[in-house]
C-alpha cells in the first residue's frame, strides 16, 4: 500500500518530467488508483513504480490512462435527460446555432446520447456537439462511434425514460457483439484533447456538461475549472454536473440558478 | 452491556449493509440518542436508481439530521450520512467526502470495503465500523483495514441476520470486537 508521502513523490514525478498535473485530484481515489495499477502491473515496491514512471516513457501513457476513472454510460441518469430534452433544449431552439461542450466526455456515450436528444427535438441540424477529454484513446474510440452490444438493453431502458419515443435500435447496426451509431451523429461532433487543469477555454457555449469528472477534483481545482466553464458560458448558458456533483461551494453559486432537482443551472448574472 | 469506552473515543460510526440490512436500520435509527456524538455513516448496497426512496425512508424513522452525501461535503458530528447509489464513497484527510465512480468491487458501488478502507486511512483508533446482512463477501476486507488502523469491528450476530453469509463471512475473515443482535448494537451504539 502507497503511502501519502510516496503519493506526493510521485505526483511530483509526474509534474517536473512529464507535465501532467494531478496534485489537485482529489487524494483518496487517487490513491486507490495508484494501489490498483500496483497490483495490476506487479510491481513490488513503491521504488520500483516510480523508477518505471520515471524512466519509462511509454508507461506513461498507461499510467495516466489507468490513474483517471473512464466509467460511463448512454443516457446515464434518465431524469437528468429528460430536463434536457423537455425543460433546457427548447429554450435554445431560437438560436441560429447551438454549441455544446462536454468536457471530460470519456468514450463519448454522453455525446452520442445528446446528439440524439438533438435530433429527436430538431435541433440537430444547427447543433455542434465539441467533445474533449484529456485522454486521446477515449476520444478515439468515441469518433468511431463503436460500443459493445452487451450494455444496450439498458441504455434502451434508459432512453425510453429520458423521455425517448423511438426504436432506440433504430439509431445503430449491430455487428459481432458490437453497434455502430449511425454515421449522421458523428458529423456534428468535434474530438479534441484539452485538459481541464491547464488549457484555457477555447469558445462560448450555450450548454456545458462536465459530469462525473469534478468528482476527481479537489475543491481548489474545481473552483478553478468551474470559473473556466463560466467564462466559456454566455449569458442564461446552462451548466450540467454530474448527479452528486453540485455549485454549493464555489462562487458561481450567486450568479448560477438550479433550473430543477437535477444538476443543470443556469448562468443568470 | 458493560459500558464500553469504545464508542467515546469513537468519531466516526460507519454501518455496511446489502440484502436484509435495511429491516435492521429501520430498527436501529429510530433508537439512537440524540445528539450523535459521532458522524454515523451508512454504505447500503441497492439497486442502481438514483432515487431518493431510501433516504426519505431512513429520514422518517430519525430526528439525527440525515442526508444522502454530495460530493466534498464536511463530515460532522450528529449527522446521518447516506452512501449515494452508484459511486463509492471516500473519505479525504481534511474529513470531507468524495465520491469515485470507478468499477465496482465486490459486484458492488458503492463498495462497503472501499469506504471502510479509506476511513480506516483517516480515523484510525477513532472509527467504529459495523457489519450487517447481506449475501455479498463485501465488508470482510474493510473491517480488517479497520481492525489494523486501531479501529473496533463489530458485526450482526449471524443467526439474527435475514442473510447470514456476509457477517459470517467477516468473521470467519476479519478479527471481530462484537458480534451483536440488534437489540444489543442499540445499546453498544448508545453506550449503555
Ligand atoms: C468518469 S468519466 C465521465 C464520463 C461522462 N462525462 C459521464 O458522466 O458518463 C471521467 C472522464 O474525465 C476525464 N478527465 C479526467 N481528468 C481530466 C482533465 N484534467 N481534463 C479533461 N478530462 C479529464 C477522464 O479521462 C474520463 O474520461
Amino acid at each position: 500500500m502507497i503511502e501519502e508521502p510516496e503519493i506526493d513523490i510521485l505526483l511530483n514525478d509526474l509534474l517536473e518530467e512529464h507535465g501532467y498535473d494531478f496534485t489537485h485530484y482529489a487524494r483518496a481515489s487517487l490513491k486507490r488508483r495508484i494501489n490498483r495499477l500496483m497490483a495490476l502491473d506487479k510491481f513490488p515496491s513503491f521504488a520500483e513504480l516510480r523508477y518505471r514512471v520515471k524512466s519509462d516513457a511509454t508507461y506513461i501513457k498507461r499510467f495516466v490512462e489507468e490513474l483517471t476513472v473512464n466509467v460511463t454510460e448512454m443516457f446515464r441518469d434518465p431524469l437528468f435527460y429528460k430536463t434536457l430534452r423537455e425543460d433546457v433544449l427548447p429554450t435554445l431552439a431560437a438560436k441560429p446555432f447551438i454549441r455544446i461542450w462536454h468536457a471530460g466526455c470519456s468514450t463519448g456515450e454522453e455525446v452520442f446520447s445528446m446528439a440524439i436528444l438533438l435530433q429527436e427535438t430538431n435541433l440537430f441540424h444547427k447543433s455542434i456537439l465539441y467533445a474533449t477529454d484529456l485522454n486521446p484513446d477515449v476520444l478515439e474510440k468515441a469518433r468511431k462511434g463503436i460500443f459493445s452490444l452487451a450494455p444496450m438493453k439498458q441504455y434502451s431502458e434508459n432512453y425510453m425514460l429520458s423521455g425517448g419515443k423511438n426504436d432506440f435500435s433504430s439509431y445503430y447496426t449491430a455487428q459481432y457483439g458490437h453497434v455502430k451509431f449511425k454515421e449522421e451523429l458523428v458529423k456534428k461532433m468535434v474530438f479534441s484533447t484539452h485538459n481541464l487543469v491547464s488549457d484555457r477555454s477555447f469558445n462560448e457555449f450555450d450548454l456545458i456538461l462536465c459530469r462525473n469528472v469534478l468528482i476527481y477534483f479537489d475543491k481548489a481545482l474545481q473552483e478553478r475549472v468551474l470559473n473556466l466553464f463560466d467564462d466559456s458560458l454566455g449569458s442564461l448558458a446552462y451548466l450540467a454536473l454530474g448527479a452528486k456533483e453540485t455549485l454549493k461551494f464555489s462562487s458561481l453559486q450567486s450568479r448560477f440558478k438550479q433550473i430543477s432537482r437535477e444538476k443543470i443551472w443556469r448562468k443568470i448574472g | 452491556m458493560a459500558k464500553n469506552r469504545v464508542i467515546d473515543s469513537c468519531q466516526m460510526l460507519m454501518i455496511g449493509g446489502s440484502t436484509g440490512s435495511i429491516e435492521v436500520l429501520l430498527q436501529l435509527l429510530p433508537a439512537l440518542k440524540t445528539p450523535l456524538p459521532f458522524a454515523l455513516v451508512l454504505v447500503i448496497h441497492r439497486k442502481n436508481t438514483a432515487d431518493s426512496t431510501l433516504v426519505n425512508l431512513l429520514a422518517l424513522k430519525t430526528d439525527i439530521p440525515l442526508q444522502e452525501v454530495d460530493d466534498k461535503d464536511a463530515i460532522l458530528p450528529g449527522t446521518i450520512y447516506l452512501a449515494p447509489a452508484d459511486y463509492h464513497l471516500l473519505i479525504e484527510q481534511d474529513k470531507t467526502f468524495s465520491l469515485d465512480d470507478s468499477e465496482k468491487i465486490n459486484y458492488s458501488r458503492p463498495s462497503i470495503d472501499v469506504t471502510f478502507e479509506s476511513a480506516a486511512d483517516v480515523y484510525g483508533p477513532s472509527l467504529v465500523g459495523i457489519l450487517l446482512s447481506g449475501a455479498n463477501t463485501d465488508g470482510t476486507a474493510g473491517l480488517n483495514a479497520i481492525k489494523n488502523a486501531g479501529g473496533v469491528t463489530v458485526v450482526q450476530k449471524p443467526e439474527t441476520a435475514q442473510v447470514p453469509f456476509m457477517p459470517q463471512q467477516a468473521i470467519e475473515g476479519a478479527p471481530i470486537d462484537w458480534v451483536l443482535d440488534v437489540k444489543e448494537m442499540e445499546g453498544f451504539i448508545n453506550d449503555e
